[in-house]
């Protein structure tokens, strides 16, 4: 079975879930390709050798620099005619979502959507995913050619890096479509922050912090950031205010896999579960003994979050060296 | 102008951890059903482009007779008007997407159609991109705000991945939206009222002249997620004794 797996840049840099997906393809063959499209990708695609690709696709050019549905498209189905792959993967971004489903849906191939396991019988992808946001899943195959699987992040362990590998790059010219897109302005988050669906610890913050909403922030951030973590947020803490949309996490927000959950203030409602269900650990830090979220949690702190937290904080410090 | 709001009935998310293996595998659900959550933004979007650049906006589902109940609450929420497109048969995201771009053709003159971000039962965010290359038209996810619509274009802020990005894309376009574009309004005494009283008109696969394709992506072995270890080791003494012990072990655990 050949792979082609999609390794998606943005201004350059690898989303770092790709290497996800090719490891995910290297672990079922070993006839795996990848194909990388963007400006100055020139890294990414030693990369993506680095990494375990026997070939490497390149579509290099400056109209390529920003994701673009319609380009990105009509290169991925020109490198897949020459490919010859029977199995296209992806990972489970916004825009490898959108890539595959526009894929799948031109050729009538069904694509499996954000899975969580993959595996190949009798020549066939299966796919294992959660429905009805997580609380049941189920095996899933497609029909159709090639076979495509969107992967969500953080379930697949990426190709790791060896050295001495060597593949052969080939450069592909972009395809000469008309997009009907137009960026007109791109604002981005700031170096260095983490986003929340890549993030290994999420720290976040509930309706608990209420009495200080901007204080009971600073030290979750200051503890997220001991721990080189992400911030996240209940709906709760998003609709009153205390904290931006985009740190949401739950049924109407990200779904995120993290190593490490910490929930301070969090109740834990079936909608913030959904979000953050399948994390590895998850640790609360609650006042009530009675919340829900002590139900799902590994470990657990009763008390002050306020109290609570900076003491995470500085014990964190110590014990991390920093 | 005129819009169209896609939505689809789906459970209560409270009550989707009741769900069982066997419900989920028939699709004959015993819990309460209501608009998804995010199709509830797309419906407050579709109200706010009339609001702020005239036209109609109207529902349309594809589901079984029962989902009238959630174009009432959209026709409550204040569109104009709303659409059965009936469909019993088992069916996936691309026959989905095939009905809709038939009820959207057989609408008129639509310009922008608007879709949730995804849905709390099919989980697969395929629809609205599916939808759109199924019409020929432009697609913009993950959208967050409107700046502009004109007569053959929209501006829009989009969010994706760590990115805001705004981008121009001629009309008419499908537009899937996020939160941020609103938080859902309440419908009011008045339109609860109308909305109980009106005729909603239903097509059907054979009316709208389209053959659904058959399901592409296959579904089995229907189970609940293995249950979480739910022994909660809790941390006493001082806040500055169980946030040490508490770290201790998440060192022991390796995920610091
Ligand atoms: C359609 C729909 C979609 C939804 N989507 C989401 C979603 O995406 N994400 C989400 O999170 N929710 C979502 N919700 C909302 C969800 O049902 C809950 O209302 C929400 O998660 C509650 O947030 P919370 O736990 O912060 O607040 P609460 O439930 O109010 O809990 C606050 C907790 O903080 C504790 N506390 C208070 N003070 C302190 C203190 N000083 N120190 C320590 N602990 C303290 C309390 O004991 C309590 O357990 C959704 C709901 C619906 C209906
Ligand atoms: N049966 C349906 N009828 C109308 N709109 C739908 C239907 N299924 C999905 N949609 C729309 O497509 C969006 C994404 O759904 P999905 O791709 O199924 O996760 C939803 O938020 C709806 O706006």
């Amino acid at each position: 079975m050949k792979f082609l797996v999609y390794i998606e840049t943005d201004l350059g840099d690898v989303v770092a879930s790709s290497w996800e997906a090719l490891g995910a393809a290297l672990s079922l063959s070993d006839d795996v390709e990848a194909v990388v499209i963007g400006d100055r990708v020139s890294v990414a695609a030693e990369e993506a050798v680095e990494r375990g690709a026997k070939k490497v696709y390149v579509v290099e050019d400056e109209t390529r620099a920003m994701f673009d549905l319609e380009r990105c498209l009509a290169d991925v189905k020109n490198v897949l005619s020459m490919s010859g792959a029977d199995v296209f993967l992806a990972s489970h971004t916004n825009n490898g979502r959108d890539l595959a489903a526009a894929l799948g849906v031109g050729s009538g191939a069904g694509v499996i959507a954000d899975a969580l396991e993959l595996s190949l019988e009798d020549g066939r992808l299966k796919g294992v995913r959660g429905i009805y946001s997580g609380n049941i899943l189920v095996d899933v195959t497609v029909d159709g050619s090639p076979q495509i699987a969107t992967l969500r992040p953080r379930a697949f362990a990426p190709a790791e890096k060896a050295e001495g590998r060597s593949a052969e790059v080939v450069l592909v010219d972009p395809m000469d479509v008309d997009s009907p897109y137009e960026v007109l302005g791109v604002q981005r988050a700031e170096k260095g922050e983490i986003s929340l669906t890549e993030a290994s610890i999420i720290v976040s913050g509930g309706r608990g912090v209420a009495k200080d909403p901007e204080l009971g922030f600073d030290l979750i951030r200051e503890l997220a950031g001991v721990l080189g973590g992400a911030v996240g947020a209940s709906r709760a803490a998003v609709d009153a205010g205390f904290i931006s949309y985009d740190h949401q996490v739950g049924q109407t927000g990200k779904v995120v896999r993290p190593d490490l959950y910490i929930a301070c203030g969090i109740s834990g409602a079936v909608q913030h579960l959904a979000g953050m269900g399948s994390s590895k650990i998850i640790v609360a830090v609650n006042k009530d003994p009675e919340a829900p979220i002590f139900s799902v949690a590994n470990y657990g702190i009763v008390g002050d979050l306020f109290e609570v937290v900076p003491a995470l904080t500085e014990a964190a410090r110590e014990k991390l060296g920093k | 102008m005129r819009y169209l709001v896609c939505i689809k009935q789906t459970p209560d998310t409270a009550e989707l951890p009741k769900i069982s293996p066997e419900e989920a595998a028939s699709g004959k659900l015993s819990v309460n059903l209501v608009v998804n959550p995010w199709d509830e933004h797309a419906i407050e979007a579709g109200l706010q482009l009339m609001e702020n650049y005239g036209g109609t906006t109207g529902a349309v589902t594809v589901g079984e007779e029962g989902a009238i109940d959630a174009l009432r609450s959209a026709l409550a929420m204040g569109c104009k008007d709303a659409t059965l497109v009936k469909h019993d048969d088992e069916i996936d995201a691309w026959g989905v997407a095939e009905l809709l771009a038939a009820a959207v053709r057989h609408d008129g003159d639509v310009d922008v159609v608007l879709t949730g971000q995804m849905t709390v039962d099919g989980n697969s965010g395929a629809v609205p991109v599916a939808l759109a290359r199924k019409l020929g038209w432009p697609v913009l996810t993950g959208v967050a705000k409107v700046v502009e619509l004109t007569d053959d274009s929209i501006t829009v802020e989009r969010v994706v991945g760590q990115a805001r990005l705004t981008v121009k894309a001629p009309t008419p376009v499908v537009v899937s939206v996020i939160k941020e574009i609103g938080e859902p309004r309440y419908p009011t005494f008045i339109n609860i009222r109308k909305a109980a009283r009106v005729k909603i008109p239903e097509l059907t696969a054979e009316e709208l002249g389209v053959d659904v394709p058959a399901p592409v992506v296959h579904m089995s072995n229907f189970r609940k997620p293995p249950a979480r270890d739910a022994h909660v080791k809790l941390f006493e003494g001082t806040p500055q004794e169980a946030a040490a012990a508490l770290i201790d072990a998440l060192l022991e655990e390796k995920v610091l």
